[in-house]
């Protein structure tokens, strides 16, 4: 008996002991990064490699997720439609779920899947193979060469991506709820504008902009810090995607607070 | 000169070094002897700071390299060559931009007549043909990679080489081949160079110094002869076990 009631304190222990470490092992990470600035002519020209290999390969997923989500956001609004209420307010509607949440959440939960265990996984192979060894052998940086390029096209690629999806997701959006309700053009647009705010789409971008550092630093971080051969490349690829959609939905659920509800 | 005094390391419950005194003086080229999983790696990654002893010294011309800066370790690493166990090469790069990014002065790796130059010229140093500079990695053979792995290391013009295993898993005739270029390289470029290997017969072909590595200690560190005329049962039985019947580096 006293045995398992010592088992929850020693549990809890070693969690909070992990979480810490876990804490202290990404501060440095990112006083590494901040330090790794100076070097300019090291991560600006990886950057954009980065960001154009990151944007142009995400492009059919993010459209295909967008043209999906602003669909059946219409469908549903049709389901759900009360005559009561003018028509125009579906241009509201399906415009600000797109714009506010689906549009960067859903992107960002792809996305953290797409690129994040693409970057868990490339710094995980170049640790086990000795590669991110041999980088700092050579007196090299692996935050200026390797991670600093990686967070900054996540953080910078993420808004363009999610513009892209927001449009795609309205503009799908427009053209299936006029299949299912009598709306017109006119009345889908009177109502997206009626309601729109400029900040709606700054809080879009700022959502994108946190989740893609999020996604980007996670993911290196993960990779990074891989033990043990392939199983550890497996590990840390698993890890990095699930810390980032957690945290992914930790961050919506925040901003949301702070700039929507203050 | 490189010198360890007193270093101890451990990973958990493992003590892999324990108390480990060692020397290698300017121009000397020492072969690091013992078996398998006794910590010669560890001990190698010690010298060029990647990984830091729990206790005691590593001193690289002078400077303890476990309390250098940041930016003083990057610049010591640049004098130190490192020849990894499996090349290491990335494997996204072909062969020159992995030779390339061995050029330590950032001016010079950026001028890229310079850098043709210097990594053809590496390219040639250690047998390897002009064109192999266009492949990746993947399409290398285990012993092209690690003659990859040394054009990259001496790339810089290091002043000390520390190779990992540069023959293991490798047949005796590519063995011979590299065992011979390090000796070559090292008359050549005139560095000083730690060996790392559990290779009885290419330390004796390539080093002045050997030492072995035994339980964590250095149980001998002296010339081949003193080596081989060793009365230490564990030198003696480590020869034995190495060479069974045959001793081709007997007088």
């Amino acid at each position: 008996m006293a045995s398992i009631a010592l088992r929850l304190p020693r549990f809890l222990g070693r969690l909070t002991l992990g979480f810490l470490a876990h804490f202290g092992r990404i501060s440095l990470l990112v006083a590494e990064l901040v330090r790794g600035l100076t070097e300019v002519r090291i991560w600006v020209p990886r950057m954009f490699a980065e960001a154009a290999t990151v944007g142009l390969g995400s492009l059919p997923i993010v459209i295909v997720i967008s043209a999906f989500a602003g669909t059946v956001t219409a469908l549903q609004a049709g389901y759900q439609w009360q005559t009561s209420l003018p028509v125009s307010v579906l241009g509201t509607l399906i415009t600000n779920t797109i714009v506010l949440e689906l549009g960067p959440v859903l992107i960002g939960l792809v996305l953290a899947g797409r690129i994040g265990a693409r970057y868990a996984a490339e710094l995980g192979t170049m640790r086990v193979t000795e590669q991110i060894d041999a980088l700092e052998s050579l007196g090299r940086s692996p935050a200026s060469h390797l991670i600093l390029p990686r967070v900054l096209a996540s953080t910078l690629m993420l808004p363009i991506l999610v513009i892209i999806a927001d449009v795609i997701g309205v503009a799908a959006g427009w053209y299936f709820v006029k299949q299912v309700l009598p709306v017109t053009d006119a009345d889908f647009s009177y109502g997206a504008r009626a309601y729109w705010k400029s900040f709606d789409a700054y809080y879009s971008v700022i959502k994108a902009m946190s989740f893609g550092l999020a996604i980007g630093l996670l993911s290196c971080y993960m990779g990074f810090n891989t033990q043990q051969g392939a199983e550890g490349v497996g590990k840390s690829t698993t890890a990095a995607i699930v810390t980032s959609s957690v945290v992914i939905l930790l961050l919506n659920t925040l901003l949301a607070k702070i700039l929507l509800n203050p | 000169m490189i010198e360890l005094k007193g270093v101890r390391k451990r990973f958990g419950e493992q003590v892999v070094l324990d108390g480990v005194d060692f020397i290698v003086r300017e121009g000397e080229t020492m072969a690091l002897l013992g078996p398998s999983g006794t910590g010669k790696s560890v001990l190698l990654k010690h010298i060029n700071g990647l990984i830091r002893p729990d206790a005691g010294k590593v001193l690289v011309d002078g400077l303890c390299v476990a309390t250098l800066r940041r930016s003083d370790l990057a610049e010591l690493r640049t004098h130190i060559g490192y020849v990894f166990q499996n090349g290491a090469l990335f494997d996204s790069m072909n062969v020159f931009e992995n030779v390339r990014l061995g050029l330590s002065d950032e001016n010079k790796f950026r001028d890229l007549a310079y850098a043709k130059a210097r990594v053809a010229e590496c390219i040639k140093l250690v047998n390897l043909a002009p064109e192999t500079v266009e492949k990746f990695p993947s399409q290398l053979s285990g012993g092209m990679r690690k003659r990859v792995g040394i054009a990259r290391a001496i790339a810089g013009a290091p002043k000390y080489l520390l190779y990992d295993e540069p023959t293991s898993g490798l047949d005796p005739v590519n063995a011979n081949v590299i065992d011979a270029l390090v000796k070559r390289l090292d008359k050549e470029l005139g560095v000083t160079s730690v060996m790392v290997t559990h290779d009885v017969r290419g330390a004796f072909n390539v080093a002045d110094k050997i030492a072995l590595l035994s339980e964590g200690k250095i149980v001998l560190q002296g010339t081949p002869e003193e080596f081989r005329d060793s009365e230490n049962p564990k030198v003696k039985a480590f020869l034995e076990r190495d060479f069974e019947s045959d001793t081709p580096f007997a007088a």
